[in-house]
């Protein structure tokens, strides 16, 4: 009846997951009851849960994003804690718990922080940016977040039932294979990643369909701003490596529930195959995240700078051509494992050719700022950290994709310090970059500079204490993924590091500080016109945080920086355009189909772990049904009225109106 | 002007020059109708599952002579039962067709008729690989018997789910039609079944050559 789970499948006997899972239940159990007392229930549901509104799925995806963050990095700190103390001991964590901390740190931080983080940002920007109303497709966009969730939620689910995959972020056969990991620990992993999976990909279709075919009249290719651009390669990216991912991991499925043997030592099986089909996913993913990450600090230095962004069509170049290069690169990842010298050169100069659109990019943004001025606010102060750390993490990028030099850090320390370098240097900087300077269009005020400056100061310098000893330790030979060591050279790099990463813990702090000072300052810092950074593209010329349907009249784009051209005009005239005439709207319904969906994806994605099959049976009817029921409704969009049309956008024109007469004011007294 | 740049770029594909033409205000915010956005949208689906496919096509390409001193699709193969397939597969293509013709007229008998004959060809392509793959098993030449033998396995058997999906879709879209009638998004989604239904034969013709053809010959 209940498949292969049994009471032995809660770890009574290992004291730190039991209470770290007991910790999260009650916390998330005093959440749902204060939500319940405060009668929020309707309003979430109503309002969030069912939305398909662009700008609440983005708003859901990066807080689910930065709630993994936080579970991400408690695993990053025991790990540091352990390799800190675990010099000829065993340290706390036994062998077997250490493991599946990192492959969960990895899991999580990749596929449950910076994806849905970077997805989040994209839809809630992106159709804002475009002057358009929604995305393509609205309630698939629901459905893509919500599976996502389900993703997440089953990898956290293993931490009390069972065990999570103890074979690193990428279950590498033959370990990952049921002969070597008998454990539900891979099929956790695999699972949560088909299901979220497909979230992503859904999520890649609706993207690029949004960013190729719906666009405000006049914005035309040239014009989208750079964000735009790097979302349409990165979801380009997703959908070419997406189902790659899903196929290799069903081929991992089919050998350990089905006694396939495509990955196996026995009957022919090929596990060089999945290096290489994991690969040709793997490798394309880091550009799936950075390449967001490139937008938005292209965004934010143009602003923060007051100057257009400094070699638009050079940029759009670039990103297309990173699009591109990635997929020419995934073998770089396995120099060591025997393709021989003509395919590692191909590959090794292959991987030192990306290096050049990416410094175009690099010396875009710093001429964007010659001559700008710029002004250091809390965004601008992670896009100038990121362009140092990034760069240093290139260096060591391309000092990896020479095949001699990867052959001695190849796995080491120095590997996972590169890795690091870029991803919290070029993606995580990026995302909070992006996250400080769209809040206030998310929510109507900014959040409070002070406690995200040091939030700031924190992170960064965190980061250098934290990985920088990595490199050392990789160059002196210290291997990833050591439970204990007994070379006591390591030892010392090893505490540094993790006072770096208590470093980090003071800057998490802060931020969690900074969303609570912010929402109890918010009157003070409103956003009253929509505009607080004084920017360039057209999601400032929205209210914040903007109406349903986002634009009272859809805007007509003639320039590149489509919002700027119009406030200029607005600052010679001291006046508003015209009042335009408003006409009704019609909106995408809300709908629970993809909550609903995901409901029974989780129940599916359970039962196939633990191998209760009626239940995946009565789930995967469940989830037919669900469709069936969504594509039987009759009234798929409701009307917005024009008078409350007129009324929102009324707002927003005395408020922006009040600006220019202050203005007016001024020159006169001048 | 509009008028112009409207007749020589209807949907705006090229997105030359700014036709600042006033459109209907929905929520797409769009100046692409609806039915254009919902083909484009599936169309960049298709295109994914057909990397998809392509994963286990260069998986059965790597495995293929990993028969581990088990049967080799020489030995295997029945091209009499493949070529059935194959017409059932292809035929049914052109019915599709026919009930997509028939919904654009709103003839509803044609519609009905062409789906049922659709489904009926569908129904006996896929009750043909199920015979060929329980014969298979039953000769000791299952998915666990080699490499070899888990591509094949794979690879036909994903067409094979697609197509079962198909079927259930097609007879959705059929109460669907008898439901509601042909309504403009019901009319959207058939466009995109006819899609799927004709990416399948463009994928079993990859099938069909790859795996049978060129496994027979060799």
């Amino acid at each position: 009846m209940m498949g292969k789970l049994t009471w032995d499948a809660v770890p009574l006997n290992q004291p730190i997951p039991l209470v770290a899972g007991g910790v999260v239940l009650l916390v998330i159990l005093a959440v749902l009851v204060w939500v319940t007392k405060r009668g929020w229930i309707p309003y979430l549901w109503k309002e969030w849960i069912t939305s398909v509104d662009h700008k609440r799925i983005g708003v859901m995806y990066c807080f689910l994003a930065l709630v993994m963050l936080v579970r991400g990095f408690a695993d990053a700190i025991m790990m540091r804690a352990q390799q800190a103390v675990a010099f000829q001991s065993e340290g706390y964590l036994p062998p077997e718990h250490f493991n599946q901390i990192f492959s969960a740190h990895g899991t999580l931080m990749i596929f449950f922080v910076a994806m849905p983080f970077v997805i989040g940002l994209m839809n809630f920007v992106v159709p804002l940016q475009l002057g358009a109303r929604d995305v393509a497709f609205p309630t698939l966009n629901s459905v893509g977040f919500w599976l996502t969730a389900t993703g997440a939620l089953l990898v956290n689910i293993s931490l009390v039932i069972g065990e999570f995959a103890r074979t690193g972020w990428l279950p590498y056969p033959p370990l990952s294979e049921l002969k070597y990991s008998p454990g539900v620990g891979v099929d956790y992993y695999l699972w949560s990643l088909e299901i979220s999976g497909v979230g992503t990909l859904l999520a890649g279709v609706n993207l690029v369909t949004t960013v190729l075919k719906i666009h405000a009249p006049g914005m035309t290719y040239l014009r989208m701003p750079m964000f735009c651009w790097t979302t349409l390669a990165s979801n380009l990216l997703i959908i070419a490596a997406f189902p790659v991912l899903t196929a290799t991991l069903t081929m991992l499925v089919l050998d350990r529930y089905l006694g396939f043997h495509f990955f196996t030592n026995e009957a022919g099986g090929n596990m060089m195959m999945f290096m290489n089909l994991i690969w040709i996913w793997g490798h394309p993913e880091v550009y799936i995240l950075v390449l967001p990450a490139f937008g938005i600090y292209s965004e934010v230095v143009s602003t923060f700078s007051h100057k257009p962004l400094f070699g638009y069509r050079s940029m759009v170049m670039a990103t297309m051509a990173i699009c591109i290069l990635s997929f020419m690169v995934w073998l770089h990842h396995f120099f060591t494992m025997g393709p021989g010298p003509d395919v590692n050169t191909f590959f090794g100069i292959a991987s030192s050719i990306i290096a050049v659109p990416t410094g175009v990019k690099i010396f875009n943004w710093l001429f964007t700022m010659y001559g700008g001025r710029v002004v250091f606010s809390v965004p601008m102060l992670w896009s100038i950290a990121f362009m140092v750390t990034f760069v240093i993490g290139g260096m060591t990028g391309v000092l990896l994709a020479v095949p001699p030099a990867d052959f001695l850090l190849h796995n080491s320390l120095f590997l996972v310090a590169h890795f690091h370098n870029v991803i919290i240097g070029g993606v995580l900087f990026g995302l909070f970059a992006g996250y400080e300077y769209w809040f206030p269009k998310a929510f109507g005020f900014k959040l409070d500079e002070k406690l995200g400056k040091a939030a700031f100061w924190c992170w960064v310098v965190g980061f250098y204490v934290a990985w920088m000893p990595g490199y050392v330790v990789g160059l002196e030979g210290m291997t990833r993924r050591m439970q204990h060591y007994d070379v006591p050279e390591w030892r010392p790099w090893l505490i540094i590091a993790a006072i770096g990463a208590l470093i980090i813990l003071a800057g998490i702090v802060f931020q969690v500080m900074q969303i609570f000072v912010s929402i109890r300052d918010r009157v003070a810092l409103r956003d009253e016109i929509g505009d607080p950074w004084d920017g360039r593209s057209l999601e400032w010329a929205t209210p914040s945080p903007p109406p349903a349907f986002n634009y009272a009249v859809l805007p007509v784009i003639e320039g590149e920086e489509a919002y700027w051209d119009i406030k200029q005009l607005a600052r010679e005239r001291l006046t508003l355009r015209d009042e335009p005439e408003y006409t009704e709207i019609e909106m995408p319904k809300n709908s629970p189909t993809g909550f609903v969906c995901a409901f029974f994806a989780t129940f599916m994605g359970f039962a196939l772990v633990w191998h209760i099959w009626w239940l995946v049976i009565a789930a995967a009817i469940g989830a037919f049904a669900t469709f069936v029921v969504f594509a039987w409704r009759d009234e798929d969009e409701y009307i917005i009225p024009a008078d409350e049309v007129a009324r929102i956008d009324r707002a927003n024109r005395s408020a922006r109106s009040a600006v220019l007469k202050r203005l007016a004011q001024m020159q006169v007294a001048q | 002007m509009s008028g112009i740049s409207a007749t020589a770029d209807p949907y705006r594909i090229g997105h030359r020059g700014g036709s600042h033409q006033p459109t209907a205000e929905h929520a797409g915010g769009g100046l692409v109708s609806k039915r254009i956005i919902v083909g484009y949208g599936f169309w960049i689906f298709l295109l994914s599952d057909i990397v998809m496919f392509s994963a286990f096509f260069a998986t059965y390409a790597v495995l293929v002579n990993e028969t581990a001193g088990g049967p080799t699709g020489r030995e295997l193969f029945d091209l009499r039962n493949v070529a059935v397939e194959t017409a059932a597969l292809l035929l049914s293509s052109f019915t599709c067709g026919i009930a997509s013709i028939g919904a654009q007229r709103r003839l509803h008998d044609w519609y009905y008729g062409a789906m049922a004959i659709t489904f009926a060809f569908g129904a006996i392509f896929i009750g043909l690989e199920v015979t060929e793959f329980a014969d298979l098993v039953a000769r000791d030449a299952g998915p666990s018997r080699s490499a070899f033998l888990s591509a094949f396995f794979t690879l036909v058997g994903c067409h094979g789910l697609h197509v079962s999906a198909g079927l259930l879709w097609l007879l959705t879209m059929m109460a669907q039609v008898y439901a509601k009638g042909f309504r403009a998004d019901i009319l959207r989604r058939l466009l995109c079944f006819s899609l799927f239904w004709h990416a399948l034969d463009i994928i079993w013709v990859g099938l069909f050559s790859v795996v049978y053809l060129m496994g027979a010959g060799q």
